[in-house]
């Protein structure tokens, strides 16, 4: 289980714009980062600051092959995320389904 | 199963809900303590809403607890634990907005932990009434708690009874 610093991070990591569509690429397949960067109206500097963010967070890990660099997606830590959001829905379906008990039961 | 749709993002969740009733009905189950602690708490651990001051800046206080009665702790300790709620908006009978977090028996926030907001919208459709619920959170440690604070003890046993329940349909 992770600590909540760590989770903290990731949910830092996603809320930029950009680090976001770097995940989602990245989760797609393992990416270089020079063409990664080639997709953004931004400096290569700035491309590798996001990269560094998402690495720092553990959602993507980096590699490196001779000059290039390519960053693939850590797939325990996106599915954290994805589970704490998954218990917020079922607290809520829970509560909504109790909802509608109550409704049908007329007046 | 009145629930249509969910959204989550990184920093929000959005449930959207239909129920056969008149918006009035399903406003009343947030205006009235009584029909709000039959569903805010998770099965086997309901609510108890010692206070519901259902005004803008006014404060709703509630703790749960087992069926046999005895009061949930977020900690596992023997300490009840209070959480509240915090009035930000009140539109009857379309809108509503809550700050909610753990408390202690007067409502006041307590601790370290952040209070997290959310916020109600109900609209008439042709058949019934639609529900939105939209939480915010800025961090993944708010949105850890604020599944603590629907939790407390007992999720085990929440859970299994909502996939009971969702199983059916």
């Amino acid at each position: 289980m992770r600590s909540d610093a760590e989770v903290d991070r990731i949910f830092q990591a996603l809320a930029d714009a950009t680090r976001r569509d770097i995940v989602r690429r990245v989760i797609e397949r393992e990416q270089n980062v020079t063409d990664l960067a080639g997709r953004y109206a931004m400096s290569f500097a700035a491309v590798q600051k996001h990269v560094a963010v998402l690495e720092r967070s553990g959602l993507i890990a980096k590699r490196r092959q001779g000059r290039e660099q390519f960053v693939r997606p850590v797939v325990d830590t996106i599915a954290r995320a994805r589970e704490l959001l998954d218990e917020l829905e079922t607290l809520w379906r829970g509560r909504i389904a109790r909802m509608d008990e109550i409704l049908q039961e007329g007046n | 199963m009145p629930v249509i749709d969910t959204t989550k993002q990184a920093t929000s969740f959005t449930i959207v809900s239909e129920f056969d009733a008149p918006i009035e009905r399903v406003w009343q189950l947030w205006a009235d303590p009584r029909k709000l602690e039959r569903w805010w708490g998770p099965p086997g651990f309901p609510a108890t809403f010692i206070r519901h001051d259902f005004a803008v800046q006014g404060k709703s206080v509630y703790y749960m607890s087992s069926e046999d009665g005895t009061p949930a702790s977020a900690d596992g300790s023997d300490a009840t634990s209070y959480a509240a709620w915090r009035f930000v908006s009140i539109e009857a009978p379309r809108a509503l907005e809550i700050d909610n977090g753990f408390s202690d028996e007067t409502g006041e926030p307590i601790g370290d932990y952040a209070w997290n907001r959310f916020s109600v919208r109900l609209e008439p459709t042709a058949s019934g009434t639609r529900m939105t619920v939209e939480t915010r959170f800025a961090t993944a440690e708010e949105l850890a708690q604020m599944v603590g604070l629907g939790m407390l003890e007992g999720s085990v046993q929440a859970q299994s009874q909502i996939d009971a329940i969702l199983a059916e349909d």
